[in-house]
């Protein structure tokens, strides 16, 4: 059943900030849709408990039918489910190689793995010149990239990207974008990205869902999301 | 003389060494320092025993001590630090609680062992001479079963540096010691790589038990003294690094033997603690430890 991602009626307590109220949205397969919210919107409770990093307390979420509920994100990965953690997500002490194998540790098709680790450096060829360096040599934007390779490499069907312009200089950003956007084009990859930078991401998305406070405030094309201008200065900020 | 104290050296820095691994290996992959370390090691050497009263064969119980040491340090993650987890996973207790779980653990552990066995001191003897070699008149304190340590410390030490550096395990158990969360995103059992890492602890401390209790006696603890300096070394060599370990138990071996040589045994531990004060003052981090802020 290729239903996509279906969250209905979301709910997680988590503290006062970042709690998620009630969200309920759809990514059909294939689609990029952009998460917007301000900080502490519930966009990060949102997409951690999407992968199993926090439990949910009421509400479902499902991937082509099956409940992404209940598992560990380590199961989910193996169903190919990849979140890409907020802010650089890689292990600062393991080189770039070790990083990218990390991605394919768990599989059994070796073949693939290797086929994988090629297009992700091919993808991006910076890393391909520093495979022995420590990760923590990297820049902020190499590292994005290298998180983003990694998570290649595990063959995702749905990648959840968390703030991937987090910390990043603009040219560097639109670098990631373009990249981001690519996958989807040459993979066909079904994304979710949960982003601040409202302008960027709605650049390469099909959808937005504005989120406030742990609410859907709206949704739409990124083209009616921007000629609303009462909705631009509260809460996307451009 | 010079050449006599530091093999002695070498042999005694080659058990604290393999209890600092131990120690390491808890330490990277839960954030714990297992107290307990020395109750397991006892235990699973007081299993060695057995075996060897049973078999006559000092070499059947070796493997079968480690075996069960491995066995020990698996159960008590599942056991007790993976409930401990669950549970307080909030407030200060979440800090504190594993670490008097492991005092509680040792405790329990030693007193299990003196309701089986007793106190008395007990004799686990190997086949290896603890008399030591002779060259023409001279007979040195460095003995087969000496030499016998070194080498099967030096075996540990290789297989857990192969596995560490050039193995899958390896780069799961590194990865999920130093970013357990981004680990678990990459689609690593974190769980199961914790719990191997306790149980290749485990591993080390019984072998660590199990080649020194020869050269002495075995009691409930009869390997106390033996975690105090695991511990002196393993922070002296940063906590964290595998190989800080090995350099931390060489260097305390070695100035153990030395200080016991040349000045008094009154000293040793006194030395011992000097040396720790001096690296948590001077170098904090350790020898081999990490500069970085883990959570940047």
């Amino acid at each position: 059943m290729k239903t996509g991602l279906v969250v209905t009626n979301l709910k997680v307590n988590y503290g006062a900030i970042g709690a998620v109220k009630n969200i309920s949205f759809s990514v059909l397969p294939g689609e990029l849709v952009a998460v917007i919210g301000a900080n502490g919107a519930g966009k990060s409770t949102l997409i951690r408990s999407l992968s199993g990093l926090v439990t949910p307390s009421s509400g479902s979420a499902s991937w082509n039918g099956s409940s992404l509920l209940h598992k560990h994100p380590e199961q989910l990965v193996r169903e190919g489910i990849v979140h890409i953690a907020e802010g650089k997500a890689v292990i600062p002490e393991l080189t770039v190689a070790e990083n990218l194998a990390l991605g394919g540790l768990w599989r059994r098709d070796k073949t693939d793995v290797s086929l994988a680790t090629k297009e992700s450096l091919s993808l991006f060829p910076a890393l391909a010149t520093r495979l022995q360096q420590r990760a923590d040599t990297l820049s902020g934007g190499e590292r994005q990239m290298l998180a983003i390779a990694r998570a290649l490499i595990s063959r995702p069907a749905l990648l959840l990207l968390d703030e991937p312009s987090l910390g990043l200089a603009p040219l560097i950003i639109e670098q990631i974008f373009l990249a981001i956007n690519h996958l989807r084009v040459q993979f066909g990859m079904t994304v979710l990205l949960v982003e601040q930078n409202a302008m960027s991401a709605l650049k390469i998305a099909d959808r937005g869902v504005v989120i406030n406070l742990g609410e859907v405030v709206t949704s739409g094309t990124p083209e009616e999301l921007l000629s609303n201008t009462q909705l631009r200065e509260a809460y996307l900020g451009i | 003389m010079f050449i006599d104290t530091l093999l002695i050296g070498l042999s005694s820095g080659a058990i604290y060494s393999l209890m600092a691994l131990a120690l390491v290996l808890v330490w990277r992959s839960t954030r714990v320092i297992n107290f307990a370390q020395s109750g397991q090691a006892v235990l699973s050497t007081y299993i060695g025993y057995e075996i060897s009263l049973a078999t006559h064969n000092y070499w059947i119980s070796l493997p079968l001590a480690i075996a069960v040491g491995a066995l020990i340090g698996s159960l008590v993650d599942l056991l007790f630090m993976r409930l401990l987890a669950k549970r307080g996973t909030t407030g200060p207790i979440a800090e504190i609680a594993p670490v008097i779980a492991t005092l509680g653990l040792l405790g329990l552990i030693q007193s299990v062992i003196g309701l089986i066995w007793g106190n008395a001191f007990l004799q686990y003897s190997s086949p290896l001479s603890a008399k030591g070699f002779t060259f023409g008149t001279h007979t040195i304190p460095f003995s087969p079963q000496n030499f016998f340590i070194v080498i099967s410390a030096s075996v540990v030490l290789g297989i857990f540096g192969f596995v560490f550096r050039f193995t899958n395990l390896g780069l799961a158990l590194r990865a999920a010691s130093f970013q357990p969360e981004i680990a678990q995103l990459s689609g690593i059992r974190v769980n199961l790589v914790r719990n191997i890492g306790w149980a290749f602890a485990g591993a080390a401390g019984a072998v660590a038990g199990a080649v020194i209790t020869p050269t002495s006696t075995l009691s409930p603890h009869s390997l106390d003294l033996l975690f105090v300096s695991g511990f002196i070394a393993a922070v002296i060599g940063g906590l964290d690094s595998l190989i800080g370990a090995v350099v931390g138990g060489l260097v305390l071996g070695v100035g153990f033997a030395f200080i016991l040589q040349y000045i008094s045994s009154a000293l040793t531990f006194l030395v011992g603690f000097i040396i720790l004060m001096f690296v948590l003052l001077v170098r904090p981090r350790g020898i081999f430890g990490e500069r970085v802020n883990r959570n940047a």
